[in-house]
């Protein structure tokens, strides 16, 4: 067997009241891809945080290179070799990229030489692992993945054998994401050691020699990747068989509720994020739209909410018109039976400062049983959250805890049981399962087909693919900003990956 | 988990921490005492005397503290509407204009109690107005409230000196301030409650706005904790993003947060000058939209804090005065490191004993801290 | 003649007061490039005018003036790193606390010590800095333009005017040509790229704040023991406040920062020499107008009317690890 390039031997670490890991125990061989797949929440991140030295483990050893190491700060793994490109970038937004890549390793207190030096690397790792990219560009004005280059180049540059990514696809396209594991199969090539964090099961497939699977903080099994199944993998990640099927019978649709026509929506950069996008919602029927994160599906989601201004087109709410360019109301809308359950329900479907009664009104504040004249009617507001409470299994039972202090799922029931138990006409749901336990995905999914089968529009916007299979009764994909495809619920996965690639797309243009 | 700390009992919370943050602030108040060559001791026994240790003293306390409720109550609605409001001395100042100006239209016509009322209806609105400014910057073209109320009180300043030795000023006068007002802009002095309880109160300016300020202090709780719009500023101070969501316009709640709070500063401006002074003179605000700040941040923005803590405020401005007489070592501005000691602990350190007390809750009852996170049926 | 000497003389004095303003200006700029808004250097400013004046009256030299008020505002620059650094505080709060502490403690500190109503003993000879006439100076005074540009204008400073000028192309190498620059201006917009690549976010910004203490340090001194010959109360009189306006007007820019300190102080300057006199067309300008005009061309601004003013991307935000 080939040398470790990192043990962890027993990693315990607490958030407060939360166990993170718990007893993690995991070897790396140098010269492979070791994947690390779980769940969102299985603690991950967290584990390969306490690597990396950004955060220190309550207990247990690090060993790289068969050496124990005190790994206190990001300086000491980068002192060990090891690199990491985070998900969310660690960029300075309006630096260039050879200052984003010399910050922290400059050398020298002046940055002259620093700099004339870092371009020769920077042309010597074009070279090496064909990692093009302009030094000079101001990285704002860099696609996604060629900010992600510059993460790589980073950890390159400092001299880094180990390269931790995590969840490096996740704002990728298809297309891009082939290309960055040519690029890891390339430096695994060279002799660097890879570990891949993610919670996809194809990437790990397509890519790794070893897995290790992490369920709730615990490392639950490691295999070779070519001795296991996605099936195997999956059972691992959740505990149990993954019921991928929601147990729905067939759609009723009725007269069409939500009618989109021709809508073009800009960022606050000028970016075009939805480009002309057509398409209907049936009463009785749900529409999923797939797709990469970032191609548009959050800002369709949000304009047709009324929570971001649409540049050109229209929307029917109900055979009406809803004034998406001008001013729109979201609370108006609400009034005429279009509920939200938002895709970020920290920041917007949820004030976590406040006490859950207060959320269960949040929108719909203004409606007469919650009021008395000015005034909030509080009996009647906390007597209707407790109603809910009881309906959706919120736990805990208390209408009069901080929001904060509710997990992941039962935050989502309080979002859903406010939206879905105003009897709305059309429901749009944004990511309703991220960051939920296993267990409320079930009941949240069950809901939503209830909902479809009480004869409400529901247009559901999901980056999980499987998610949407099993949801969806039409399933429209959006690739950059437009919808490129309409499928039926029996799509393979790959009729629609090829989709949300924006292959057929290209082809047509040709 | 968004709150890295654990949770602690309600009155810990709002009772214990406060009190802590102000101790340790008075305790490096006392070292400045020492500095100075007195006995901090004996200077806490002069201030507290000097704050009740008559009816007099008693009432100027309540005066000072006035001035302090309503400017704090106007920091305070400001915070929950996610602004601070760094302007109230600036409001107030300017609002002084509107009393001044019904004061100077109505006192020979008027009686007080039909003055009075117009006149808090124009000190609020000229402090909202003055608010405005700033609000609708902020709201419509994103400029830092924090830097354009600060801006907005200099100005204020120079308006009110141009006002005050030029417009105002009567003809033949040499200082700079209006005429006195007659009797029909002058409020009633409340000291007859403090004598009727034995007390000698002499010519202390305790007057009725006291008691208009605690109706503020009342109307500011009804208004946050149980109104729609109170629900609506709360949502939008906690989190914009939600409040665009539920449909709460970004726009009217600046502008109305920051009007219901220029309008509370201004009507500070009753308080010294139809309730003590009878003129309008320089800088009569002294420094009380200021001390809102210290008054809102140890009350934790909530109006059953803000009253204690302003008291305490015109305990410290009362008192602070007989301390001088006392001590001639230290003058009044000893209560100005007082109020940056009360800001600094109980506002940009208030967090740090926190860690402290929760340890010693752990240890005293592990109950009350070792609840876990809630987690859901999965877990 | 008299017009080039009337001129002269106010862009002698907008000089002299664009210096405080200028130091406190590039002190700001260090503190928020990297993050932490300070809108506590009226406070530090005070402090060190009356920390340099109290030892220069004991001491008897300027040069320990110097050193007293830098320490002292270093001590209240690191009260400021501790509440929003350490303890991730307001940034807001903290400085206006500083600002109060300051206003307070130097009036009673400095009447429990000299007994003099809030103001230190007159200060004269080498307990005072004292102007410099540059060589050759007095030679040159005759020749045209050039001799009255550089001997009326150019020298007969003390030496703080010339630090504080040397410290905007100092400021500017330092933030641009620097690794100390360049990791200064990182933490100020995205804090976790600099925690990530291995530097600690918390020692830069506190030596980021250390230096605004030094800056403001010596631009009390220069208030108290430079131009002035003595500490009187609140003698920084909201000028911390302009050279924070001015840095907003410069856009946090060192060069643009030393055009706007000059134009502020060319206003002040300006309306009192200009008091009372009446002009053409537009007749008197009341002299509060004048004061007013840096806090209102700075709002203009701020509105964005002419061209926008975009802060550091972190500043204000205390830095906490994502989990």
């Amino acid at each position: 067997m080939a040398e470790a390039a990192i043990q962890l031997i027993g990693i315990n670490k607490s958030f407060g009241p939360v166990r993170a890991n718990r007893d993690i125990n995991l070897e790396v061989e140098r010269g492979t891809i070791h994947g690390i797949i779980g769940e969102n929440g299985a603690g991950k991140s967290t584990l390969m945080s306490i690597l990396y030295g950004f955060y220190q483990a309550d207990s247990g050893e690090v060993r790289v290179g068969g050496k124990p190491i005190a790994i206190n700060t990001p300086n000491d793994a980068i002192a060990v070799g090891i690199g990491m490109v985070h998900q969310h970038f660690m960029l300075v937004e309006n630096f260039t990229v050879i200052e984003n890549v010399i910050l922290g390793a400059e050398g020298e207190a002046l940055l002259k030489s620093s700099i004339s030096k870092a371009r020769s690397e920077l042309q010597r790792l074009e070279r090496e692992y064909g990692l093009e990219v302009d030094p000079d560009a101001v990285i704002e004005e860099l696609p996604v993945g060629l900010q992600q280059r510059v993460e790589i180049l980073k950890a390159l540059y400092r001299g880094a054998d180990i390269l931790i990514l995590d969840e490096p696809t996740g704002v990728l396209t298809p297309a891009e994401a082939d290309h960055l594991f040519r690029i890891l199969k390339m430096l695994k090539d060279q002799g660097k050691t890879v570990v891949l964090i993610t919670h996809k099961l194809r990437e790990i497939m397509a890519i790794t020699d070893t897995v290790s699977v992490m369920r709730q903080g615990t490392m639950v099994a490691t295999r070779k990747t070519s001795e296991t199944t996605v099936e195997e993998l999956a059972e691992l990640m959740v505990g149990r068989r993954v019921l991928l099927r929601v147990e729905k019978g067939e759609p009723r649709p009725a007269d069409v509720k939500l009618s989109v026509s021709n809508l073009t929506v800009r960022d606050s950069r000028g970016v075009v994020m939805v480009d002309d996008v057509s398409l209907d919602v049936h009463a009785g029927e749900i529409v999923g739209i797939a797709g990469v994160a970032g191609n548009g599906q959050s800002e369709l989601l949000e304009a047709i909410a009324g929570t971001r201004n649409a540049e050109a087109g229209t929307v029917m709410l109900d055979g009406r018109p809803v004034d998406v360019t001008g001013h729109v109301d979201p609370g108006e809308l609400r009034d005429r039976g279009l509920a939200h359950v938002p895709e970020d329900r920290h920041h917007v479907g949820l004030v976590l400062a406040f006490e859950e009664a207060e959320n269960s009104i949040l929108g719909y504040h203004d409606k007469p049983q919650y009021l008395r004249g000015p005034f909030l009617n509080i009996e009647a507001i906390h007597a209707d959250a407790r109603d809910k409470i009881a309906k959706y299994d919120i736990r805990p039972a208390s209408d009069r805890l901080k929001t904060a202090n509710f997990s992941g799922g039962n935050q989502q029931k309080i979002v859903l049981a406010r939206e879905m138990e105003q009897d709305p006409t059309v429901l749009l749901v944004g990511q309703p399962t991220r960051g939920v336990d296993v267990g409320a995905i079930e009941f949240i999914h069950k809901r939503l087909i209830a909902m479809r089968d009480a004869g409400k529009a529901v247009l559901l916007v999901s980056v999980e693919l499987d998610e949407i299979r099993s949801l969806s009764d039409r399933i429209l994909v959006m690739f950059a900003g437009r919808i490129v495809g309409e499928r039926g619920p029996d799509a393979s996965e790959g009729e629609l990956g090829l989709l949300m690639a924006g292959v057929e797309q290209r082809e047509a243009a040709e | 988990m968004s709150a890295p700390f654990a949770r602690l009992p309600r009155w810990a919370d709002y009772g214990l921490i406060p009190v802590i943050n102000l101790i340790v602030a008075f305790l490096v108040a006392g070292i400045v005492v020492l500095l100075v060559g007195e006995n901090p001791i004996d200077a806490a026994g002069i201030l507290v005397k000097g704050a009740f240790g008559s009816g007099q003293n008693i009432a100027y306390t309540l005066y000072y503290a006035t001035s302090f409720i309503f400017t704090g109550l106007a920091v305070a609605v400001a915070f929950h509407c996610g602004l601070f409001n760094i302007g109230g001395e600036g409001q107030a100042y300017i609002a002084g204009l509107g009393v001044a100006v019904v004061c100077l239209t109505f006192d020979g016509v008027l009686p007080w109690w039909l003055t009075f009322p117009l006149a808090i209806a124009a000190a609020a609105a000229v402090g909202a107005a003055w608010a405005f400014i700033p609000a609708y910057l902020q709201a419509r073209r994103g400029s830092h409230i924090v830097i354009t109320t600060i801006m907005f009180n200099f100005i204020a300043a120079s308006a009110m000196v141009y006002l005050l030795v030029g417009p105002l000023k009567p003809a033949g006068s040499m200082a700079p301030q209006t005429r006195d007002f007659l009797a029909g802009a002058q409020l009633p002095k409340l000291g007859w409650v403090l004598e009727a309880m034995g007390m000698s109160v002499r010519s202390a300016p305790l007057n009725i706005s006291f008691l208009l300020a605690l109706l503020m202090a009342w109307a500011v709780w009804l208004l946050i904790w149980r109104t729609k719009l109170g629900y609506e500023m709360r949502t939008f101070g906690f989190s914009p993003k939600a409040a665009r969501y539920a449909g709460i316009s970004d726009v009217r709640m600046i502008i109305i947060g920051m009007l219901i709070s220029g309008g509370l500063a201004g009507m500070m401006a009753l308080n010294p000058i139809m309730g003590d002074q009878h003129h309008m003179t320089l800088d009569f605000v002294a420094g009380a939209g200021f001390v809102g700040i210290a008054v809102a941040l140890m009350g934790r923005s909530h109006p059953a804090g803000i009253v204690p803590a302003a008291v305490l405020f015109g305990v410290l401005y009362q008192g602070g005065a007989e301390l001088a007489f006392e001590m001639p070592n230290i003058s009044r501005d000893m209560i100005v490191i007082i109020q940056g000691l009360v800001i600094l602990f109980a506002g940009a350190l208030e967090h740090m004993f926190r860690p402290y007390v929760q340890t010693v809750f752990a240890s005293l009852s592990p109950r009350t801290m070792g609840v876990p996170a809630p987690k859901g049926e999965g877990a | 003649m008299a017009f080039v000497d009337a001129l002269a003389q106010l862009i002698d004095a907008t000089i002299r007061v664009s210096v405080p303003l200028l130091l406190a200006c590039l002190a700001g700029l260090y503190s928020e490039r990297s993050g932490i808004f300070d809108i506590g250097l009226e406070g530090k400013m005070l402090a060190g005018a009356f920390a340099g004046a109290s030892a220069a009256a004991v001491s008897g030299s300027a040069w320990v003036g110097l050193g007293m008020a830098i320490l002292i505002a270093v001590c209240l620059a690191l009260v400021h790193g501790f509440a929003s650094i350490t303890h991730r505080g307001n940034q807001i709060v903290s400085g206006v606390a500083i600002n109060f502490i300051a206003a307070g403690s130097t009036i009673i500190l400095g009447q429990a010590w000299f007994s003099q109503g809030g103001r230190t003993p007159p200060l004269s000879g080498p307990a005072r800095f004292e102007a410099i006439t540059l060589p050759g100076a007095d030679a040159l005074r005759d020749v045209p333009v050039i001799g009255l540009i550089y001997s009326e204008l150019i020298s007969g400073h003390s030496i703080l005017v010339y630090v504080a000028f040397l410290m905007v192309p100092l400021t500017w190498w330092v933030l641009f040509r620097t690794r100390f620059g360049l990791r200064l201006r990182a933490v100020g917009e995205n804090p976790a790229a600099v925690d990530t690549a291995g530097i600690s976010v918390t020692w830069l910004r506190y030596r980021a704040v250390i230096l605004t203490g030094v800056l403001t340090g010596v631009a009390g001194a220069y208030l108290s023991i430079a131009q002035n010959a003595g500490f009187v109360k609140d003698m920084t009189a909201g000028k911390g406040f302009i050279a924070l306006a001015a840095l907003i007007f410069a856009k946090w820019k060192p060069v643009p920062a030393m055009f706007a300190c000059l134009l502020f102080g060319f206003l002040d300057a300006a309306s009192i020499r200009f008091q009372g006199m009446a002009w053409p067309v537009i007749g008197k300008v009341p002299v509060q107008l004048v004061n007013a005009l840096p806090f209102i061309l700075t709002i203009i601004l701020l509105a964005g009317f002419i061209g926008k003013a975009i802060p550091p991307r972190a500043g204000g935000v205390p830095y906490v690890k994502e989990r």
